[in-house]
């Protein structure tokens, strides 16, 4: 129901006194408005400096490092890059770097390319014991990633792939990941059939329909999946430490771990450094897609 | 193209629900077919078994000389329109016309020729390089029809394509889809439709023949004048013309020949174009007639009705009485002259119904009429 004071005409008498109240309103509200953003940018700061010491730290010397909780360097140097690159084992950081590559592409593709597909089933078809096959999807959404790990780790010896790349990225060739899986059946019923029907009757079969209509409108999900998947995958270290065994297969990750494992002083600035660079490529990946990201989870969250 | 027959078509939801009972439609080569019904008379689940978007759990569909049931829909030579466009929302306005032609292989300058075709035909060419987004709902819904047209389907099939226009915009498109239709015919490549709606209008001003349905069954199958003259039973005679038709319960008997009416304890004698055309007996029957078709008299007149006025609506060129006659209400469409627009709420006047004009049902909803004659 309207209010019946809702309903008065506009007319000059009516509007006089809200144009008196506007000034009034407004001051408080501007006062208000600095201390919000202010409260705001204090805390961001906070949240934003570790990172900020971080890559402040990495062109510091050793020494300079715990002398100042500052963060910016007072002799830039990048000698902790240098050295870092090196590292102490027969291997440069780029072997690492190239290592994480060899996990993290096969993986995101795996995953972006199975999710759609099994999500596409459930969302679009109808199949007997569809729904209790869901129920069991989402169950693993529940399940502890550490139960799985030993029954994982026996079979996959069984396989012969211990200290190999295998283990890390087949089992994303299978839409392992419930997670993803849901948010794109969530996001593709947002999308209306219509579409997918015009291009049946257009002639298009199953998989046209799916790669030519669906994955094209499923593109911001897509796109979130894929770098959900690089930002975990990257920063995973409990999956490399249990299947990788040798140096010269280490990803990032466990590669950071080498430094401080094998030197008597840690070299500090050394591992900062390649910290700094381990982040760089999520970082910059995240800044591209921004845009796609969060239009992904925002119409997944939201709507269906 | 080619014609289209519906035998016993059933349609059965896997939860045991019954939407459509067994339909019989032929829809001839180059026919407009409109198939039209109150919201959940399952025209719209009948279009889509055509189209093979659902499932026939009973029948057979037959297009041309070839029983399509088991045939995927792109095999089936038709092509849709569906009622919010359903364009290809990453693709511009060529790839959306194309996208049947380059999947079935055609050769490139044979889908450009096309495309230009088409475009020039619904005076698109100004758009082809826009994305869906861009377009207005009268442009989409003009290549969608492109979309449509550019495969030259055996049959074109319309889910309520215009319901997403404001009624400027329908009243336009309505024009342009049924010159289409019958500048395809005249080009001698005439094109089968079968066109479902909800608005009479739309049904009435398009189609060549009307199938009227309820419930997943047909009511009746006729073209325009003959639904609106003949209609076959009482929901057909109320779901047709503006306003509805007046139908009211009613009793029939004979006075030396001549059919006597009693609604509401008034009996009323109707002289002339009656009497030779009821094949019931007397009893209980439901009286329809249009609200064009009774005459506005002086209250107390003879063979008329008399109730009293609840309602006037000026129109302008007419006025629409609403009369209650004891419990049962009456609409009269009258011209609007000095008389009837001094007409107000609470006048006693008589309304006469025209011989000719007046129907009868047998009662119920879907009462069948006995007004028809014996041809």
């Amino acid at each position: 129901m309207v209010d019946a004071t809702d309903m008065v005409p506009a007319t000059a008498a009516s509007r006089e006194p809200a144009t008196m109240l506007a000034p009034k309103k407004k001051r408080p509200s501007r006062a208000g408005a600095i201390v919000r953003y202010g409260l705001l940018i204090v805390v961001g700061l906070v949240m934003i400096y570790p990172l900020l010491w971080l890559i402040g730290a990495s062109f510091k010397t050793n020494q300079e490092i715990f002398s100042t909780p500052w963060f910016w360097p007072q002799n830039p140097t990048f000698q902790g890059y240098i050295d870092g690159w090196q590292t102490s084992t027969p291997y440069t950081f780029g072997r690492f770097f190239f290592n994480s590559l060899c996990i993290v592409v096969p993986k995101v593709i795996g995953t972006a390319v199975s999710s759609t597909l099994v999500a596409y089933g459930f969302a679009r078809f109808d199949f007997p014991g569809k729904k209790l096959l869901f129920g069991v999807l989402i169950a693993t959404l529940l399940l502890p990633d550490v139960v799985t790990r030993i029954p994982q780790y026996l079979l996959f010896r069984e396989l012969g792939w211990l200290d190999t790349f295998l283990p890390l990225f087949v089992p994303q060739w299978f839409a392992w990941e419930a997670f993803f899986v849901f948010m794109l059946i969530q996001f593709l019923r947002a999308i209306p059939r219509e579409m997918e029907e015009a291009a049946r009757v257009d002639g298009a079969n199953t998989m046209q329909t799916l790669i030519f209509i669906v994955v094209p409108m499923l593109k911001p999900a897509i796109i979130s999946v894929c770098l959900f998947q690089f930002m975990w995958t990257m920063n995973d270290f409990l999956g490399p430490l249990i299947y990788i065994s040798s140096v010269e297969n280490y990803p990032i990750s466990l590669a950071l771990r080498l430094a401080i494992d094998t030197t008597e002083a840690f070299n500090w600035n050394e591992i900062l450094a390649m910290t700094v660079l381990a982040l760089t490529p999520s970082l910059v990946v995240f800044f591209i897609a921004q845009k796609y990201f969060i239009e992904g989870i925002a119409t997944g969250g939201v709507k269906g | 193209m080619a014609e289209l027959q519906l035998r016993s078509v059933e349609k059965t939801y896997g939860n045991g629900y019954k939407a459509v009972h067994g339909i019989d439609l032929d829809v001839e080569e180059g026919e407009f077919m409109v198939l039209v019904g109150p919201s959940g008379c399952a025209k719209s689940t009948t279009l889509r078994m055509i189209a093979g978007l659902e499932t026939i759990t009973g029948g057979e569909v037959r297009i041309g000389d070839t029983v399509v049931n088991d045939l995927v829909p792109g095999k089936r030579g038709i092509a849709m329109v569906f009622q919010n466009y359903a364009l290809y929302p990453h693709m511009k306005v060529t790839k959306n016309l194309s996208f049947g032609l380059r999947l079935k292989g055609v050769a490139k300058p044979r889908i450009a020729a096309a495309t230009d075709e088409v475009s020039g035909i619904l005076e698109i060419e100004q758009l082809l390089d826009r994305l869906p987004k861009q377009l207005s709902g009268g442009q989409a819904q003009r290549v969608a029809l492109g979309r449509a047209l550019i495969k030259s389907p055996d049959v074109f099939l319309f889910d309520e394509p215009l319901s997403n226009l404001d009624a400027k915009l329908r009243a336009s498109m309505r024009v342009r889809i049924t010159d289409l239709h019958k500048r395809l015919r005249d080009e001698g490549r005439p094109a089968t439709v079968v066109y479902v709606t909800h608005d009479q209008v739309e049904a009435m001003t398009m189609g060549d023949r009307i199938c009227v349905m309820k419930d997943g069954r047909i009511m009746q199958v006729a073209d325009p004048q003959t639904l609106y003259a003949r209609p076959a039973n009482a929901f057909v005679a109320g779901f047709i013309g503006m306003p509805e038709m007046n139908l009211v319960d009613a009793v029939l008997t004979r006075d030396g020949g001549v059919p006597q009416l009693t609604v509401a304890g008034q009996t009323v004698a109707v002289r002339d174009g009656l009497a030779g055309r009821i094949t019931a007996a007397d009893g209980p029957v439901r009286l329809g007639i249009r609200p064009q078709h009774l005459d506005v008299v002086d209250p107390d007149a003879a063979d008329a009705f008399t109730g009293e006025i609840t309602t006037t609506e000026f129109l302008g060129h007419e006025v629409n009485l609403h009369v209650r006659l004891g419990g049962e209400p009456l609409v009269a469409v009258t011209p609007a002259d000095d008389t009837t627009t001094a007409l107000g709420r609470g006048d006693r006047v008589g309304l006469k119904p025209r011989g000719a004009k007046v129907h009868l049902f047998a009662p119920g909803d879907e009462g069948e009429n006995i007004s028809l004659g014996t041809h």
